[in-house]
């Protein structure tokens, strides 16, 4: 009850935080859009195209929102030294971690809503009919996405250029849930019975799992002072 | 003694890797479709177990470092993960002049090919980590998260990747029927394995060292520069 009590505590700073100024989820999702703007150009999809393209469009916009994402929830934390005194609080660094990802999953999952209603908007495709399926496979692929990107959140807090470093720590450890979370979602938007791809949902939720206890194991690592 | 144990080492592997390469280009018998080409895989094959290793003792160390806190296992993976990030690097360059004789084409993005890239991908981050942590005294600590979560991520991403259509070769090596190599071929791989391996823990030992003297001359200079400011 005690644990629920802490994670639910940073969970609710962050959403202050975010509330007072407003920065993360605008940036988050501008940029979210902006990729999926430029794509249009880079590729001018036709009609049949747009259902081939549309998967892998979407999960690198989510990739790359996902990162400004992590590396805004620790940037945040070092200005006056907070990082220090969440390491310093007599709690188990683990819950810190759960509170600090699920803000992230709110931010990144608001994001990824405007950024598939600007995509279906622009590319007049509905995502109504196929949501049943989409939806959830969005949410398990994100999940596990968070899960890492937090951590690797909080490991680049303490390395010099950490806007170039948190992708080249994040992308190649996030991998299986980026092909996972395309491959269900292609199957998803083109219709197919859930059964096809009801493996790669699986995948990403394994990965989900394993990484958040993982972190959970590690956050108090990463968090320490030298 | 260590000189003299490193100098046997250093002796060991040269005449280990005389001997494989003399197997490679002249005991082992030409293999019927590919012709002479095919004599990259025995340079190929073993960097791959080579990288393969050098991660695990990555993996290993990180994890006896956030146990014990040794410097020790800092300095050894550290270690393991320059060398073994070579080894990688030679796989992935023998991997495409190989498949554009055997296949036709320089990469394709099959199964193996791609995890191997993305192994490739998970040395350079650790090592790009290590020299950029802003605070010295929390390099270790961190490297060794990043390492135990890269080797954790590695099994997974075999699934993912081998979900895709494989092009590449199925396993020769303990693979199922009808796989299995000439015996002199066989016998060539495993004296490469060896001989590689051997290459490995001679530069490992020479690299490991190397870390041990730098942390203990940043000792000495400390010590110096404490006595100097009491004087």
């Amino acid at each position: 009850m005690r644990s629920l009590k802490i994670i639910l505590a940073i969970f609710v700073k962050d959403l202050r935080v975010e509330w007072r100024n407003r920065e993360t989820l605008a940036s988050v999702c501008v940029f979210g859009i902006l990729v999926v703007f430029l794509f249009n150009f880079a590729f001018e999809p036709g009609r049949e195209e747009t259902l081939r393209l549309l998967p892998g469009l979407l999960w690198i916009s989510f990739a790359f929102a996902g990162v400004l994402c992590f590396n805004r929830s620790f940037a945040l934390e070092r200005e006056n030294a907070c990082l220090e005194g969440m390491a310093l609080a007599p709690v188990d660094p683990g819950l810190i971690y759960l509170g600090k990802m699920l803000a992230n999953l709110l931010f990144l999952g608001i994001a990824e809503c405007v950024i598939v209603f600007a995509t279906g908007l622009w590319y007049n495709f509905s995502f109504v009919p196929s949501l049943k399926w989409f939806a959830p496979i969005t949410f398990v692929g994100t999940v596990g996405y968070v899960a890492v990107g937090t951590t690797f959140g909080a490991v680049a807090a303490n390395i010099h250029m950490r806007e170039v470093m948190l992708p080249v720590l994040q992308f190649p450890v996030a991998v299986p849930v980026l092909i996972a979370g395309i491959e269900a979602s292609t199957g998803a938007l083109k219709g197919d019975p859930p059964s096809s791809y009801l493996s790669w949902i699986k995948l990403a939720a394994g990965f989900a799992v394993i990484f958040i206890v993982l972190s959970y194991l590690l956050f108090e690592y990463v968090l320490e002072e030298s | 003694m260590s000189k003299i144990l490193s100098s046997v080492h250093l002796f060991v592997t040269l005449a280990w890797m005389i001997v494989a390469f003399w197997m490679i280009f002249l005991y082992a018998p030409q293999e019927l479709t590919m012709g002479e080409v095919q004599r990259i895989f025995y340079i190929h094959a073993p960097s791959g177990w080579v990288a393969g290793t050098a991660y695990g003792i990555v993996f290993l160390a990180s994890v006896i470092y956030l146990w014990k806190r040794s410097p020790i296992a800092d300095d050894l993976a550290h270690a393991a993960g320059e060398v073994g990030f070579v080894f990688c690097s030679c796989l992935l360059v023998t991997g495409p002049l190989w498949a554009k004789p055997a296949w036709g084409i320089w990469w394709t993005w099959d199964a193996r090919l791609t995890l191997t890239f993305v192994l490739w991908l998970l040395f350079v981050s650790y090592l790009m980590l290590r020299s950029y942590v802003s605070s010295p005294g929390r390099t270790a600590t961190l490297a060794a998260v990043v390492g135990i979560i890269g080797f954790v991520d590695v099994p997974i991403d075999y699934m993912a990747i081998r979900w895709w259509r494989t092009q590449h070769p199925q396993p020769v090596i303990a693979g199922g029927e009808g796989s299995g190599l000439d015996p002199r071929m066989f016998l060539t791989f495993m004296v490469c394995v060896g001989a590689f391996h051997c290459l490995f823990s001679y530069f490992l030992v020479q690299r490991f060292r190397l870390a041990r003297t730098r942390r203990e001359l940043g000792a000495l200079r400390r010590a110096l520069a404490i006595r100097l400011s009491e004087d």
